[in-house]
């Protein structure tokens, strides 16, 4: 799956020294049947015997509702490969957390989602490689998934759980946004999530064979504003941007350490699901410590809260408090320095470069995929 | 006695439910209450607050107003345009189902 940050707050900033967390993404498991090559999981991926167990995870959803979370992501990975996923959306529920699943849907059974559904589940975001079998299949690798996605989006509509349908879009299936569109309105989702994909792990990996044309992403961007104004009040479309063609940088996470928290299977705390992909940062683990502490003092969530850490080039900017500085994993990724401007923003030094490595990307023509998996076999799946 | 003004927008006497998937709670944390939703978190005013704890699903539009006139002391026509446009769009927004 690919979890993206928003390019919009949730709600307004809170007026209290330090923020308060509305949402925890918990990665329950990097299993998963598909293997996407935008994958927002790390290249080295945690094996099952590293997993957190279920106790462990029932106290990090009491200590998160705590903490002020509203809103629980069960993702992965493929969330439904815990056999105690009903176990924990029933926690939640009890804990009185929001409760989203995010499936690839590949695997579940009508008895399963009966059995989430009765769980007390609020919400299931569901995604699709393609809106067609033949692109679907090809980009997650998985020969039937998309008959498998439609069967149980059908089945999700069935128990009255309201769905989004999530969709990454990239060089091999941007020119489907409109069947994507009516994909979900033909599925009964309320809403769907046209995501570009963001290119940090295995996306930056395959970055060759996925980024698109700037025309593309442009028109792409045509396609969705018209649909939004059409299907006002019957399809709400929420988008992820794509940077590297931009003018300003995405508002990563809305603010490093601001609002929201994420939690990997084997029981890592991190501002965003990629900040792994920074060198250096100590992360603390929900074995060691409880999550308000780690939210409030660990290394990692304080070296780029607020805007203390900026260069000057964003300290100064106006928009300081509107992107934050951008995406501290990109300023990685590209400057070598995660502490640098996000080379998406204008003002970078490097945002002619950023430019050039995608219009490089698009037109190389790379259509080969390193697909995602566990660097060695996994014995224990 | 109907409250049904000329340019309401839902009938007085369905009966409003928030949708499933959308739930209203206190927020310790931050003390205030939050509607909650798929991916969106909203911070209703406290009359939208008022107007929504009388959601239960059991209580008619007419009966939800009847009850704030009676809390709040408070001009029925007033009240019965403020809580038709407020439900109506949360209707619009599919996140509460009226049945009649």
């Amino acid at each position: 799956m690919n979890v993206v940050p928003r390019s919009e707050p949730i709600a307004a900033p809170v007026a209290v020294p330090l923020p308060v967390p509305y949402g925890m993404l918990a990665e329950l498991t990097h299993r998963c049947p598909l293997m996407c090559p935008y994958c927002s999981n790390p290249v080295e991926l945690d094996r099952r015997n590293a997993e957190l167990d279920t106790e462990s995870w029932l106290r990090v959803f009491g200590e998160a509702a705590r903490l002020g979370v509203l809103q629980v992501h069960l993702s992965g990975g493929e969330p439904t490969a815990r056999r105690d996923l009903e176990e924990m959306i029933r926690h939640c529920v009890k804990v009185g957390l929001y409760t989203n699943l995010i499936t690839a849907g590949v695997g579940v059974t009508p008895e399963r989602l009966q059995a989430i559904s009765e769980a007390g589940v609020d919400h299931i975001q569901l995604s699709f490689q393609g809106a067609t079998a033949e692109v679907t299949d090809h980009v997650s690798n998985f020969r039937g998934a998309h008959e498998r996605k439609l069967a149980v989006a059908r089945e999700v509509r069935r128990l009255g759980i309201p769905l989004t349908i999530n969709s990454v879009v990239h060089r091999a299936n941007i020119h489907q946004i409109p069947d994507f569109l009516e994909l979900a309105l033909s599925l009964g989702a309320k809403r769907i999530e046209i995501a570009h994909a963001q290119y940090y792990g295995w996306a930056l990996r395959n970055r060759g064979a996925l980024m698109p044309t700037r025309e593309q992403v442009f028109e792409a961007l045509d396609v969705v504003e018209e649909a939004r104004e059409r299907l006002k009040g019957v399809l709400t479309i929420d988008a992820v941007v794509p940077d590297y063609y931009a003018k300003y940088p995405k508002a990563c996470m809305n603010g490093w350490g601001r609002q929201s928290l994420n939690v990997t299977p084997s029981g890592k705390v991190l501002p965003c699901h990629a900040a792994e992909t920074i060198p250096n940062l100590d992360f603390w683990n929900v074995r060691e410590h409880s999550l308000a502490e780690i939210w409030q003092a660990s290394p990692a969530f304080n070296a780029f809260r607020g805007t203390d850490w900026m260069p000057e080039l964003c300290r100064s900017c106006e928009r300081k408090e509107k992107d934050w500085g951008g995406c501290r994993c990109q300023a990685m990724a590209i400057a070598g320095d995660a502490a640098a401007t996000d080379p998406a923003c204008h003002k970078s030094p490097l945002h002619g470069h950023l430019l050039a490595l995608a219009e490089a990307d698009a037109a190389a023509g790379v259509t080969d995929y390193d697909y995602r998996r566990f660097t060695t076999p996994d014995r224990a799946q | 006695m109907t409250t049904e003004a000329a340019s309401a927008r839902l009938p007085a006497a369905g009966v409003p439910r928030l949708a499933r998937g959308v739930r209203l709670r206190h927020d310790e944390a931050r003390g205030q209450w939050v509607l909650l939703a798929p991916e969106r978190v909203l911070q209703p005013d406290p009359v939208a607050v008022e107007i929504l704890k009388r959601v239960d699903g059991e209580r008619s539009i007419d009966a939800i107003i009847d009850d704030l006139i009676l809390a709040f002391s408070v001009e029925r026509g007033r009240v019965a345009a403020d809580v038709d446009a407020f439900l109506a769009g949360l209707v619009e927004k599919g996140m509460v189902e009226v049945a009649s």
